[in-house]
């Protein structure tokens, strides 16, 4: 069993430490203590009640687990289900792997650190469990992986740490979805999340969070590409929620290896989000992509995009879109740092309003003033991401189109 | 039918359209001819309904209703529709989807964009990096989808290459129910005695009469229109002598 000592002394060390971006959060205002749930066998999933399994529907979270190579379930503090269907293929609960396998010493709070700020030591302190995936050397995931991060005790911290490992020349799909009760008031989620993208593998994460408007969640993510790697990392949240901080950073540390980053953000009122990311590109040939989408009816978001070139031969390019429809803010802070020369880096910002030209276009193919700018607020949300199979499109479009009927 | 009559219309604080009176009538197809920045394209837009396009006096009928301050999709759903010059792209809308929207979910997309050689443009975003041609037959397919009774067309032949020009241009002349093109079971006769598609195309070149027989000629001088039975003749003239002249001896004439 992996002694978390040293961990646990870092992390104690860094337990009131601020995150250096976003609003600070009162931890003593939630409970850490377990909430225990009985674990669910397969038919027993499929028998939860309707509004849970359509709010798991909609994060993409499918119960009857028909299409997924394997699924992941923890509610509250408590793994509930977890299940690996497909060979090459291993979901092991993370408290598990740290008491089971001497390889977890390998990646666990290798890429991120414990004592980043409170909420990374809190992560390590009061641990409840999480996920490790791993896809074994060439193994080729034909169906996604699901997990599914649910809360539903009121004021709880839900401390999750997740490892993801995609060994040589593998291919995973991942579709995460995080959801809370709709009755649910308060709570706090605490999510570490670190990704190993090994030589030649290749690994697409997609994040769908679906919370309640009293939520706050504070994301950890970092991860690593090596050569000829790809990582694919997709999040969409359309739902309110009070405060929601992410600043996931990828190292590309191998020549060619590619990383890119898909969001879409809708900021309804009373909703703060402060998202970003940041790619390195530390060898030749790498290729980085950071493509944000964010609208805001009302809610104030902030998008963040940072790539650093630091070889020759580098191709990096951010673009960020926002569009305001009804009142609230919208920033959007790119920026770009060459470290060398021969790097291609660019950016493009756009914030604006929906263009009168484009509605009244509509309009003259016979569809009314309401129809037609919730047709272009779609086209606007519906981002071509290459690489991702079609299920996983289809899930992607499916969650945009429920949540488009928020928008309005 | 649509009624124009004594109709004004400012755009950006300046008068473009002084005084017009126009009528389309059931079945008719109407040639609109003028010299740049005349104001032909504020004329398919002020009868489109642009709220741009102010109207000050006058008014516009169509099939007996007062159209004159109607939103623009409430005209669409009446009847009109218009196949413009510039479109707006609209990014993450596909094609396919935009015919979709205009069929009302009655069309088949892919059928109606063979018919216009232009199936491989279905899945790319509507208008996005469309070349002139391109956009033409775009709003060809979007025009044929939501199958109007009216027809306003922005040059429908400028920049269509040679090699789609005759498809653009009997496309034109099936969707207007002209120039031999007859419906199924019915013989041409019968489909020009019951024809009820009007049309209102601009055109410089005329290449488009190759195809498509126009009833009428319209020449919008000085914001007013003059009117002449015969498109092919005011071509003619405008070649030889320029518009003004055109028009002078054209209301000599009246």
């Amino acid at each position: 069993m992996y002694d978390r000592k040293r961990l646990k002394e870092k992390a104690e060390k860094a337990k009131d430490k601020h995150a250096s971006i976003g609003p600070d959060i009162d931890l003593k205002e939630y409970t850490v203590a377990p909430v225990p749930h009985a674990y669910m066998a397969d038919e027993d999933l499929c028998k939860m009640p309707e509004t849970e399994q359509h709010l798991l529907n909609m994060t993409g979270i499918d119960v009857t687990k028909k299409d997924r190579g394997g699924t992941f379930f923890q509610k509250d503090t408590q793994v509930i289900h977890c299940h690996a269907r497909q060979d090459g293929i291993e979901v092991i609960p993370m408290t598990q792997a740290l008491e089971k396998y001497d390889w977890i010493e390998e990646y666990y709070w290798k890429l991120a650190s414990v004592d980043s700020d409170k909420y990374t030591a809190a992560a390590e302190l009061d641990l409840h469990d999480g996920y490790v995936v791993r896809a074994l050397p060439g193994s080729k995931s034909v169906y996604p992986v699901q997990a599914c991060l649910y809360l539903e005790k009121d004021g709880l911290q839900q401390n999750v740490h997740n490892i993801i490992i995609a060994e040589e020349g593998s291919e995973l799909h991942m579709i995460t979805g995080c959801a809370s009760s709709p009755q649910m008031k308060t709570g706090l989620h605490v999510g570490v999340s670190e990704f190993f993208i090994k030589k030649n593998a290749k690994l697409s994460f997609t994040m769908i969070h679906n919370f309640g408007e009293e939520m706050v969640v504070r994301p950890r993510s970092v991860a690593r590409v090596e050569e000829g790697g790809l990582f694919l990392n997709n999040y969409i949240c359309m739902k309110p929620v009070k405060s929601l901080q992410t600043y996931p950073v990828t190292d590309l540390v191998g020549r060619d290896s590619v990383a890119r980053f898909y969001s879409i953000i809708v900021g309804s009122p009373g909703s703060n989000y402060d998202i970003g990311g940041k790619i390195v590109l530390k060898e030749s040939g790498s290729r980085a992509e950071i493509i944000a989408r964010s609208i805001s009816n009302g809610g104030n978001v902030i998008n963040r995009g940072h790539l650093i070139g630091d070889a020759p031969d580098i191709k990096a390019h951010l673009e960020c879109r926002g569009l305001l429809i009804n009142g609230g803010t919208l920033d959007a802070i790119p920026q770009l740092t060459a470290h060398v020369e021969g790097v291609e880096m660019s950016h493009e910002a756009a914030v604006g309003k929906i263009a009168q030209d484009e509605i009244q276009y509509l309009m003259s193919r016979g569809l009314s003033r309401d129809e037609a700018t919730s047709t272009i607020v779609r086209g606007f949300l519906s981002v071509d991401i290459p690489g991702l199979p079609p299920q996983l499109k289809a899930e992607i479009d499916r969650a945009i189109e429920e949540s488009d009927k928020d928008v309005m | 039918m649509l009624v124009i009559e004594d109709l004004q219309v400012e755009l950006a604080n300046k008068i473009i359209l002084k005084h017009i009176d126009l009528e389309i009538k059931q079945g008719e197809t109407h040639a609109l001819f003028g010299p740049n920045g005349s104001g032909k394209t504020s004329l398919l837009m002020a009868i489109m309904g642009y709220p741009q396009y102010k109207v000050l006096s006058g008014k516009i009928m169509f099939k007996g209703e007062d159209i004159t301050y109607m939103p623009i999709n409430e005209r669409a759903q009446l009847g009109i529709g218009m196949s413009y010059q510039r479109p707006p792209t609209i990014n993450g809308l596909k094609t396919r989807q935009m015919i979709h929207l205009c069929g009302k979910g009655k069309v088949d997309e892919e059928k109606l964009a063979g018919r216009i050689n232009f199936s491989n443009f279905l899945d790319r975003d509507i208008n996005a990096g469309f070349s002139g041609g391109e956009i033409k037959r775009s709003e060809l397919l979007q025009l044929m989808a939501q199958d109007p009774d009216l027809m306003l067309f922005d040059e429908p032949e400028s920049g269509v290459d040679m090699e789609n020009m005759a498809l653009v241009g009997k496309t034109i002349a099936a969707m207007l129910q002209r120039n031999g093109f007859h419906e199924e079971g019915k013989s041409i006769l019968q489909t020009k005695h019951e024809r009820k598609k009007m049309g209102l195309i601009i055109t410089h070149t005329g290449y488009i009469f190759d195809y498509v027989t126009a009833d009428k000629g319209q020449v919008l001088f000085d914001g007013m229109l003059s009117s002449v039975e015969n498109p092919r003749e005011i071509l003619r003239c405008i070649g030889q002598t320029g518009y003004e002249e055109c028009v002078r001896c054209m209301t000599e004439n009246d």
